[in-house]
């Protein structure tokens, strides 16, 4: 079985505030690690590639630190690392990052599965793993929380607001996964030593034959217009004096108000 | 053709409407008054015309419905398919989603059909001086909004989470036009829903709850938690946590207030020892009246409150559920004396 997971390297924290001078996000002394929903899609490809035999290929677009997420993926078990990387690829928006990623697996070529995380901690947008899939004109599995094979289908149980759902898929297909998939491992001395021989192949967006047109700013129809910290409705607070017995009672008071009691 | 008109894809499970349909066409009433452009509601499945007379009363001017058994389930395929030639013959300006599980599942895949922008799980949405739309989002859980224009590409599309507009009231003498589109669609017989397993609901949820009271890290011990649900109950309010608390295993994640748990709009809000971390407060904001008592006048959550009291949880609480017990029975001896 042949599998590609993709993943992206975000901040390790989420409790990030916008620097008043540059009017950018502040990532001073803020390390990258591998985004947590794609660490769930680098553990179920491994889980899988164990039991049904494989190779499992992990791919990133972004800078040449990318390179840093790739060797942890390779020393949980990953066998190739493809790093997309050229300057032409900046400011992306999930439509150019899907169709760059879609290219450079179809590179890869004759892909069974591929796993993306249900979404980044960073944006949120969880969009990319769809847009991949339909760019490579195959199905689409998303918010799995437990995956099982069958021949050439993927039964594949998703967790939904309302319920769980199960499908039995046709492969070639791309599935999102979620944390409650599984508990990803951790790479071992020796899976690391071991990973060390493992190579990572840089490819640009000529070597994947992506149209200039449609990757990086100039592919990207949406633009962030401005970014700026939450508002929130403030200066109208009455602060509640006296006693427990005492703000009891008034608490009580603005429940009967509102009839909620 | 110039692209023009606000659609709404009208989410719809075996022949039950989402609520949050009505929520998006209650923001795209706002929209059409700045934007002076008709609301089309688009409705996919199979048997689902009774469906139309309320979209209409919720502010829909046409509906296009294609019902075909073909979509009877919602399969990506199929209705991303629907809604490429759809958009392409009818050429929409905006295309608003719920920000489900389903409208996350088919947006991004009809999107890359057409080749335009997607913003995901709006929290606002505005028209520009220029007619463009506004798109604001939460990035990083919350602590950083995006304003995100699609100054070109059409449609503009965007999902919008449910829960943070408001379903205003149908209007039962608005009329509006049907319209029955026949498009050749054939099922996915490679995708196939096995098994269908309802989520045990409890009667009560935090999202129609009228009252939460919610309990964050200030709790301190596993032994208080008696103490916050013995408030709740006494109150006849639902039960809120915020994530520590279900990170360490005391609660789900369906109990669980905030980006990565659930956004809430009850009547009132109380919050127990809860420090108001952006992440947390993100789900809650539109809440319409909100308490707070923590120990510490410092924090975030006291500043957005409508009331907010300062004292140590651990004997308010009993404090409070002794009065409200007290009021109870005191209602009740009233009903009996006039009985």
């Amino acid at each position: 079985m042949k599998i590609v997971v993709c993943i992206k390297q975000v901040p390790d924290t989420v409790d990030v505030k916008i620097n008043p001078k540059t009017n950018n996000i502040d990532r001073n002394g803020i390390k990258s690690v591998i985004n947590p929903f794609d660490m769930n899609a680098i553990e179920e490809a491994i889980r899988l590639k164990e039991t049904y035999g494989g190779e499992v290929s992990v791919v990133t677009m972004g800078p040449p630190q990318g390179r840093k997420a790739l060797k942890k993926a390779l020393a949980m078990g990953c066998d190739h690392g493809y790093l997309i990387s050229d300057g032409a690829l900046g400011g992306a928006d999930t439509l150019a990052t899907g169709y760059t990623l879609a290219k450079a697996i179809e590179k890869i070529g004759e892909v069974d599965l591929i796993f993306c995380g249900r979404q980044a901690v960073d944006a949120d947008t969880g969009q990319t793993g769809p847009i991949v899939a339909e760019f490579l004109d195959i199905r689409q599995v998303t918010f799995a929380s437990e995956i099982e094979m069958d021949g050439a289908h993927a039964i594949v149980t998703r967790l939904l607001e309302k319920g769980t759902q199960k499908v039995k898929v046709k492969l070639p297909v791309m599935i999102t996964t979620t944390k409650e998939l599984n508990e990803p491992r951790f790479a071992t001395a020796m899976s690391i030593m071991q990973s060390a021989k493992k190579e990572i192949t840089v490819w640009n967006s000529q070597n994947i034959e992506c149209d200039p047109n449609r990757i990086g700013l100039k592919g990207s129809p949406s633009q962030v217009q401005s970014i700026f910290p939450p508002k929130h409705k403030t200066g109208n607070t009455v602060y509640l004096e006296g006693s427990n017995e005492e703000m009891a009672q008034q608490i009580i008071q603005v429940l009967e108000e509102q009839k909620v009691i | 053709m110039t692209a023009q008109g606000i659609w709404i894809f009208a989410e719809q499970s075996n022949g039950i409407q989402d609520k949050s349909t009505y929520e998006l066409l209650g923001k795209a009433l706002e929209l059409k008054e700045q934007l002076n452009e008709e609301i089309t509601a688009v409705l996919l499945g199979y048997g689902i015309q009774g469906l139309t007379e309320q979209l209409i009363q919720h502010g829909a001017d046409k509906v296009i419905v294609v019902d075909d058994p073909a979509l009877a389930q919602y399969t990506p395929l199929p209705y991303a398919k629907v809604l490429e030639e759809l958009s392409i013959k009818y050429q929409p300006s905006i295309f608003l989603f719920a920000a489900t599980s389903f409208g996350r599942d088919l947006a991004p895949r009809t999107m890359a059909k057409l080749g335009t922008g997607l913003t995901a799980d709006c929290l606002d949405l505005e028209i520009n001086e220029d007619g463009i739309l506004e798109q604001i989002k939460p990035s990083f859980g919350g602590n950083i909004m995006c304003k995100i224009i699609i100054p070109e590409a059409r449609p503009q599309m965007v999902t919008v989470r449910p829960n943070i507009f408001p379903v205003l009231e149908p209007n039962i003498n608005r009329r509006g036009e049907v319209i029955i589109e026949e498009i050749a669609v054939e099922a996915d017989f490679n995708y196939e829903i096995i098994e269908e397993l309802p989520l045990v609901e409890e009667e009560l949820t935090l999202e129609s709850a009228d009252f939460l009271v919610a309990i964050g890290r200030g709790i301190g011990k596993e032994q208080n938690l008696g103490m916050a649900k013995d408030l709740a109950d006494a109150a006849s309010a639902k039960l809120a946590v915020t994530r520590p608390l279900v990170d360490v295993g005391w609660f789900n994640a369906a109990d669980q207030i905030g980006a990565s748990g659930k956004t809430v709009k009850p009547k009132v809000i109380l919050n127990l020892g809860i420090s108001g971390a952006v992440h947390y407060t993100v789900g809650m904001q539109s809440t319409n009246l909100i308490i707070s008592v923590n120990n510490n006048q410092d924090n975030a959550l006291f500043k957005m409150s409508d009331y907010a009291a300062v004292a140590d949880i651990k004997t308010f609480i009993p404090e409070l559920t002794k009065q409200l017990k007290q009021r109870t029975s005191k209602v009740e001896e009233k009903e009996l004396v006039l009985v």
